[in-house]
């Protein structure tokens, strides 16, 4: 049995005598009888060594494809060596949430910096220390945008489909209406149906771009129809995508949120990962979640301390507007190392290689009869026509090592990242079109 | 010793009224802004919103507590101090200065106290 | 110390993608963004310095102390970072064919059993990412029940005073209001108050057992019922399960449904605010209301996700935080059926053991000494006496290398201070603890005054958090 108490039995022991206990159940007198409960039906305890091979036992039950061509919502992509080696750092790894700034100056420090970062990417004013995920980063804002007299929102159905259910999961217990409004037959988001939808009670706009089947959205013309009905624009993002695209600032956005897993955390089969959300100035004491300030201490010297923080549940109570408490903060200083680590150009680069092999992808299976469904312009993931069944391509790839595109919306959704190279591309191409001459 | 103006009403809630014309001016007293500490933020209604005699209509933010600030009338907000929004430190330094919002259309008036039933209000909770 | 902007050079960076071997994309302009965002530039040297300064200004559990009462700061064992950082772990995709992912949903369910276990409960889901999000998740299985039947008067839940401020914030977000019941002169709830308190707009009642004082509360049986026979649902907020694991169920004490905090409770890192992961347990009555989606095992053993009929839907993008939760399980797996209550029992030694010795140090203890896992000091006393408040003490502590109990809270006691020293401390730091903590108390009645500026030793004083909040600076503003 493995444990990780210090004092030994015989310590313990005498400590209970030192109350004038005689064991450990005298500690547990107040509970009533009827609620004591017997042993648990657990498995024995492990050593280390037992513990790590059991693990490695249920790891190796997972195939780890050698190309993935997947994304939707989750994205393999390069993690620079420092970014996991300064994340491991105990003294960050295992402090909790710095409520006592003074010892605390190095995560605050950190979030202070990961701020920074979100508003020059998303070029918006203010960035929370982070949310979950994406998914609750865009159910917060929508929540956040609400006003007394406007209480429905409008969202397109052409974001990741994950999002939409937590959006609606989060706005049907605050009765919130949520009006979806579908795609257009080039697959973005309809601009006419979402001008009928929008009205003087709706209190936000929320659209992804590039959308969840990859199209970059017609972003001047969703805020501006948000902003001339007087309602909020809130702009989902890649983060990778910023290295060169348009950004939900300069779009004129609201609010933005996005899926920060892309920089610098792993697949982890969906966990943990980065709600990445950031506001303008005007919606600043709205925005959700632990906000990190600069000030000065007693002598002077700078000082970073959690701000704003009446906003919150801890002092708010049930007035306050979300009930979040822990968030994310190892996953955004892991983005924070990351962004630091590849630079302005380095993200540019990244961006530049992921449209790169995802063009050159779509390009070699137009040739195989895979059609793109949209003609609009695409960053990284894009929707193709699938001329043979596609469950059995995605298992025919997955015993070549291939992790296909993901089957959705009457075709397959494809993904490329910097990760997937030429040759990785060719490589698969080749096997796609044994797979289609079977 | 809080300062208590002879000429203004006040609330058990703590906050001070003055009346012009029909229009009701509403702020924090002396006494509350001492209690409550430096203030640094406050949530104010907006112009044309319904405020009722009793019921909270702002809130004001310390560093580590939030307070509301209740309404001494039932009527419509027709004026809001926005400056407090940018000084809310203003509330600390000159609270009867730093008034809230001016209400009118005012249907009922809640239960005033004069400064010295004020006064011995305030000494009653302290 | 400088910030990663302020150690930025143009031009300096290291190379970590490669030049396109593609052609690059010809974007229309309109698509481009403007101008490039001012990220760091910097050596990988400097960078890996960078973060090493940052890292020697903050304290972890692992460096140190950390009686961070309602937290459960215990040590986080390496081997779990170790395993989760496996690559059959971390390289697999959510959405990848679950047939090339049955050691993740093996992995999900065998925690999802051992939590049902250790809690009495019948299901589980792990897809909630913090506590917080858990309460949020399991009142949304008690809105679902109640709809489903009907009852749509259902609206309100008490909450003891007591209780942590996520509390009544959860139930507002799910859609309830709140009622605010007393504590009694023990510091557990209030039975008549409860009674008066409940009704046939009673949609539930959420309760930390041991509350927010460290106090078991003995009449939680009838707590239950009464909530139960207006019609109401039991919620077990597990922020303090550490104190009961193996001795006390939720389930057994007549809870409903519960979440559990694995970074409190099964040793996962707090990573200085997160990642944190808030599983939610329930009785079957509750669990076709499960989000989804769930993992099933059929007769083989094989495994699959399933939608549960009635879910409230989605409260998280995939599964919840899968590498969080893989650390629990080794966790689990290392204690086992008899190191699980072993470390729960040890908690509220440690705890009652610290409890007596500060009491006889002149610390005033409200409650008395006898605990569970956690306790609270009320320096109104000592503040009375001396003017040394909560805070000043906890200040004073930092400058002993210590990470200070929780202050301020339970808001019952108004200077508060909440100690839980877990189970992965020794006594001789326990002791060592309290002679500081006697140090202090010396202080405080020789020179209070100076205690009002302590920490004297750490990187900063106390900030000017006033000035922060009126002017907030919310991130670097670059020198144009």
């Amino acid at each position: 049995m493995g444990s990780y108490l210090p004092e030994t039995r015989e310590g313990r022991a005498d400590m209970l005598a030192s109350l004038g206990l005689t064991g450990p159940d005298e500690l547990y007198s107040v509970v009533p009888e009827e609620v004591r409960c017997g042993s648990l039906n657990l498995p024995e305890g492990l050593s280390e060594l037992e513990v790590v091979g059991r693990m490695e036992a249920l790891a190796s039950e997972n195939v780890r494809f050698g190309t993935v061509l997947r994304g939707a919502g989750a994205y393999r992509h390069h993690i620079p060596a420092i970014v996991r080696t300064i994340t491991s750092k105990e003294e960050f790894l295992t402090a909790y949430t710095p409520y006592q700034a003074e010892i605390s100056q190095g995560v605050l420090q950190s979030i202070f910096e990961y701020q920074t970062q979100v508003c020059e990417l998303t070029g918006m004013d203010v960035s929370n220390a982070s949310v979950y995920d994406g998914a609750t980063a865009a159910a917060e804002a929508v929540l956040m945008c609400l006003e007394r007299k406007r209480g429905q929102v409008v969202v397109a159905e052409t974001i990741n489909p994950d999002v939409m259910t937590v959006i609606k999961t989060y706005c049907a217990s605050r009765n919130v209406p949520v009006v979806s409004v579908p795609a257009a037959s080039d697959l973005g988001v309809d601009l006419d149906a979402l001008r009928a939808a929008v009205g003087p009670t709706t209190a936000a706009v929320y659209v992804q771009s590039p959308n969840y089947l990859g199209v970059i959205e017609d972003m001047d013309a969703v805020v501006a129809i948000a902003h001339e009905a007087g309602a909020k624009a809130i702009m989902g993002f890649n983060p990778i995508s910023l290295g060169i695209l348009r950004t939900p600032g300069e779009y004129g956005a609201d609010a933005a949120v996005g899926e920060g897993q892309p920089l610098g955390l792993p697949l982890g089969f969906g966990g943990p990962y980065l709600g990445i959300m950031a506001t303008t100035k005007a919606l600043m004491r709205k925005l959700p979640g632990r906000i990190v300030g600069e000030t000065t201490d007693a002598e002077g010297r700078r000082a970073f301390v959690l701000t704003l923080q009446a906003r919150e549940q801890h002092i708010r109570r049930e007035k306050a507007s979300s009930n979040i408490c822990s968030n994310e903060a190892l996953c955004a200083m892991t983005a924070s190392v990351y962004l630091a680590t590849v630079g302005p150009e380095g993200l540019a680069q990244a961006a530049r290689l992921c449209a790169g092999h995802a063009h050159y992808l779509a390009d070699s299976l137009a040739e195989l009869g895979f059609v793109c469904k949209s003609n609009r312009a695409f960053f990284n993931e894009f929707l193709t026509t699938c001329p043979v069944d596609a469950d059995q391509l995605v298992s025919a790839l997955a015993k070549r090592g291939i992790l296909a595109g993901l089957p959705t919306h009457g075709g397959i959704l494809w993904c490329a990242t910097e990760l997937n190279t030429r040759a990785d591309i060719d490589r698969a191409v080749c096997a796609i079109k044994e797979v289609c001459d079977l | 010793m809080s300062t208590i103006p002879a000429e203004l009403r006040y609330t058990t809630s703590h906050e001070w009224v003055s009346e012009e014309d029909g229009t009701y001016t509403i702020g924090l007293t002396d006494y509350a802004q001492d209690a409550l500490g430096d203030l640094v933020f406050v949530n104010l209604p907006q112009e044309g919103d319904e405020v009722t005699a009793g019921e909270a209509f702002a809130d004001v933010e310390s560093v580590k507590a939030v307070s509301d600030v209740f309404s001494p009338v039932t009527g419509v907000v027709v004026e809001v101090n926005e400056a407090l929004l940018d000084a809310p430190e203003s509330i600390n330094e000159d609270p009867y200065g730093a008034w809230f919002v001016r209400v009118g259309e005012v249907s009922e008036v809640g239960e005033l106290l004069d400064a010295d039933a004020y006064a011995a209000h305030c000494e009653q909770e302290a | 110390m400088k910030l990663l902007f302020e150690r930025s050079v143009a031009g300096r960076g290291q190379t970590v993608f490669p030049q396109l071997d593609v052609p690059e994309v010809a974007f229309d302009q309109a698509l481009l963004r403007r101008d490039m965002p001012r990220l760091p530039q910097m050596a990988e040297v400097d960078l890996g310095r960078h973060y090493t300064e940052l890292a020697s200004q903050t304290h972890g559990v692992n460096d140190g102390f950390y009686p961070l009462g309602s937290c459960t700061m215990k040590y986080n064992p390496r081997v779990n970072e170790q395993v989760a950082a496996l690559p059959g772990f971390t390289d697999i995709h959510p959405l990848q064919p679950v047939e090339t992912a049955q050691g993740c949903l093996r992995a999900m369910h065998e925690l999802e059993a051992m939590l049902c276990e250790i809690c009495g409960m019948d299901a589980m889901t792990l897809q909630p990412a913090a506590g917080a999000h858990g309460e949020y998740t399991g009142l949304l299985l008690i809105r679902a029940h109640h709809l489903a039947n009907g009852d749509t008067a259902r609206t309100k839940i008490i909450v003891p005073d007591s209780a942590h401020g996520t509390n009544p914030a959860s139930a507002v977000m799910a859609g309830f209001t709140v009622v605010s019941v007393p504590s009694n002169a023990q510091g557990g709830v209030d039975l008549d108050a409860l009674r008066a308190a409940v009704g046939p707009d009673t949609a539930g009642l959420m309760l930390t057992n041991p509350n927010t004082l460290g106090l078991f509360d003995p009449n939680i049986l009838q707590i239950c019922q009464i909530v139960h026979e207006a019609g109401g649902l039991c919620y077990y907020d597990g922020a303090n399960l550490n104190a009961v694991m193996g001795h006390a169920r939720p389930g057994d004490m007549g809870f409903d449904c519960v979440h559990v905090n694995l970074h409190k409770t099964f040793s996962t890192p707090h990573g200085g605010g997160g990642p944190g992961s808030g599983p939610v347990g329930c009785k079957a009555f509750l669990a076709p209301y499960l989000p989804g989606p769930r993992v099933a095992q059929d007769a083989d053993g094989h495994l699959s996700f399933e939608q549960p009929e009635q879910s409230v839907g989605k409260v998280r993008s995939f599964y919840g935080n899968f590498l969080v939760a893989v650390r629990a399980l080794t966790y689990i797996l290392t204690l086992g059926r008899e190191g699980i209550p072993e470390a729960s029992s040890t908690a509220v030694l440690n705890a009652n053991y610290l409890a007596h010795l500060l009491a006889e140090a002149g610390y005033d203890l409200p409650y008395g000494e006898r605990c569970m896992h956690e306790f609270v000091i009320d320096c109104g006393p000592l503040k009375a006496k001396t003017g040394v408040s909560a805070m000043d003490v906890a200040k004073r502590l930092l400058d002993f290398g210590i990470h200070p109990p929780t202050m301020y809270f339970p808001l019952i006691v108004h200077e508060a201070l909440m100690v839980e020293p877990t189970e992965t401390e020794a006594r001789e730091t326990l002791d060592e603890f309290v002679q500081m903590m006697t140090a202090i108390l010396e202080e405080a009645h020789t020179d209070g005054e100076r205690l009002h500026g302590a920490p004297f030793t750490c990187p900063i004083g106390r900030p000017d958090e006033v000035t922060a909040a009126r002017k907030p600076h919310l991130r670097y503003e670059f020198g144009e």
